[in-house]
């Protein structure tokens, strides 16, 4: 034994006080959710022996290949329409005084507050055959028959971007928010258009909000469940599904592992290529 | 008065539209809770309350509020300290080990919620914490952990650490100090995060849908197997009542996190 400094024995009993205040919520995390997709990935690879058969149908089944494909046509569909729908509206948040702003983000931030649930629920009864905007729509005889609206990919689209558009709008309006206003009136006393500056100045410096924007909802929709199954009438098989039919159908635990893997990889590559351009805390909404 | 473009009138119209897609399910939910019709018809029918009342007087649906409930204020009641102490640390320590301890709390967030679902369903297969309580509760309590940690990591921010070290300096223990000078002044941001979590347990459908069972199945998973049979118009009571209670919710999460910037 060397003769102990007392600094560093305090210093150690200061990290050991840290790491016990820590520890509670940890093996929280450590049981609740790295045990079991740990487990997940042990049994997609393991069945009575090393097998690689579960990966093999993922990529080579129709199913499982139609499915992949579809879910990231449907992510891809709901980025951009968020991005068309939350960019103006972030933008406008973001050039109106304060209290205008304070209001609009407030009926942003609204629905998110709303059970995803509740929200299915009201897609439905709005969009049904004999919903709202099918009755109305008959009432002033705009249609004589009700338009399919929902129980397809339409409604699971619609649903999916109200639910996602506030991911969107906030780390738009966040990035906007630090653009100096001074450049916009730097490029008008140029002699530049307001929309050459908005092209050329504005638009360039919202970039990493577009960026943190479409990577939230691009991956929160690539894990959707409960729209896609409640609106989307059973043809928009999209993958988290594919992962609850496989195990509450079919008790097929290894291909529904198989294919919880390849959806995890898929997210952690994105936020892995997004964390090169921007940090992961602004995707993450913390800062 | 700003300039008034065709631009900026397209950017206002296509803005107050987002709006209305926005706001319009949010705002239908109500009416149609109110309405006599399975649905709301239009024009619509008479005034109604009769959705409440089944909701009411429907043993089952009783007994999925009663423990909702039960989870929720369980899962507050195990978060929050957890997250408290694991924010604070988070702040305090200097090990290189705890940014990836805080990547780690963030995990819920990050991994998609339906292999989150079906991985803890596996994990309580072979412990037999499959339609029980205890499991029910602890798996919210992971869910709900990002949002304390996140809120008052917040809180910690604008606390200034050297306070609590004058209160040490005077003789006063970690412990006495933590809860004398540090826990006043982040008090609103760990209230607001218990709420968060709250809500999040309040709110949670997937990983209940695959763990839980019997007779203790949260409201959120009725709900869930009422909407894809058929859907049973005393959704729309219940969907009203839980839009009311979390909104009233987050009013007073967010004037309690006012209040701490202001």
């Amino acid at each position: 034994m060397t003769v102990s400094d007392p600094s560093q024995k305090h210093q150690r009993r200061e990290h050991g006080l840290m790491l016990a205040l820590v520890s509670p919520a940890l093996l929280v995390i450590l049981l609740l959710i790295v045990l079991p997709v740990g487990w997940l990935a042990w049994q997609s690879i393991y069945h009575d022996g090393f097998t690689l058969e579960n990966y093999r149908r993922v990529f080579t089944e129709d199913i499982y290949w139609r499915s992949f494909a579809l879910t990231f046509e449907i992510s891809l569909a709901v980025t951009l329409i968020a991005l068309l729908l939350g960019y103006p509206l972030a933008y406008l948040a973001n050039s109106v005084p304060k209290a205008w702003s304070i209001l609009i983000l407030s009926l942003v931030v609204l629905p998110f507050w709303t059970s995803v649930l509740v929200r299915a629920y009201a897609w439905l009864a709005l969009l049904q055959r004999s919903g709202v905007i099918n009755q109305f729509l008959r009432y002033f005889d705009v249609i004589s028959e009700p338009l399919a609206l929902v129980h397809n990919s339409f409604g699971t689209v619609v649903a999916t971007v109200h639910i996602l558009l506030p991911f969107m709008v906030l780390p738009l309006y966040a990035t906007m928010q630090k653009i100096p206003g001074d450049l916009m009136q730097a490029g008008a006393s140029l002699g530049a258009s307001p929309s050459l500056t908005f092209f050329r100045v504005f638009l360039p410096l919202s970039l990493p909000g577009v960026l943190a924007g479409c990577t939230m909802v691009f991956v929160l929709c690539l894990g959707f469940y409960i729209t896609p199954e409640l609106l989307g009438g059973g043809r928009t098989v999209m993958v988290s599904m594919l992962v609850s039919r496989n195990v509450e159908l079919y008790n097929q635990f290894g291909a529904a592992s198989a294919v919880a893997v390849v959806l995890l990889m898929s997210v952690l590559a994105i936020f892995f290529v997004v964390s090169r351009f921007i940090s992961l805390d602004r995707v993450l909404g913390q800062k | 008065m700003m300039r008034i473009s065709p631009a900026r009138i397209a950017l206002y119209a296509i803005s107050a539209l987002v709006l209305v897609y926005l706001i319009l399910p949010v705002l239908i939910i109500a009416p149609i809770s109110f309405s006599s019709a399975r649905f709301l018809t239009f024009p619509p029918p008479s005034f109604s309350t009769r959705w409440y009342q089944q909701y009411f007087t429907n043993p089952a649906w009783m007994q999925a509020t009663r423990v909702t409930l039960t989870v929720a204020l369980f899962t507050v009641v195990i978060a929050t300290p957890c997250g408290v102490a694991a924010a604070y640390a988070i702040s305090q320590s200097k090990l290189r080990i705890m940014r990836v301890v805080h990547m780690a709390l963030l995990l819920p967030l990050v991994v998609p919620i339906i292999i989150t679902a079906v991985g803890i369903f596996f994990v309580y297969a072979k412990v037999g914490l499959v339609a029980t309580m205890p499991g029910l509760v602890l798996a919210n309590v992971m869910l709900g952990l990002p949002y304390v940690v996140i809120s008052v990591l917040a809180g910690l921010q604008s606390f200034d650490p050297a306070q609590e070290m004058v209160a040490r300096s005077l003789g006063m223990n970690r412990l006495r100090s933590f809860f004398a000078v540090t826990l006043p002044q982040i008090k609103s941001s760990v209230v607001a995060g218990g709420i968060f979590a709250f809500i999040s347990a309040m709110d949670e459908t997937i990983v209940a849908l695959f763990i839980s069972g019997g007779q203790y199945q949260p409201l959120t998973k009725r709900m869930f197997t009422a909407l894809r049979d058929e859907i049973d118009p005393t959704i729309g009571a219940i969907s009203t009542l839980m839009t009311a209670a979390s909104f009233l919710l987050v009013l007073l999460a967010t004037t309690r996190q006012k209040r701490k910037v202001g």
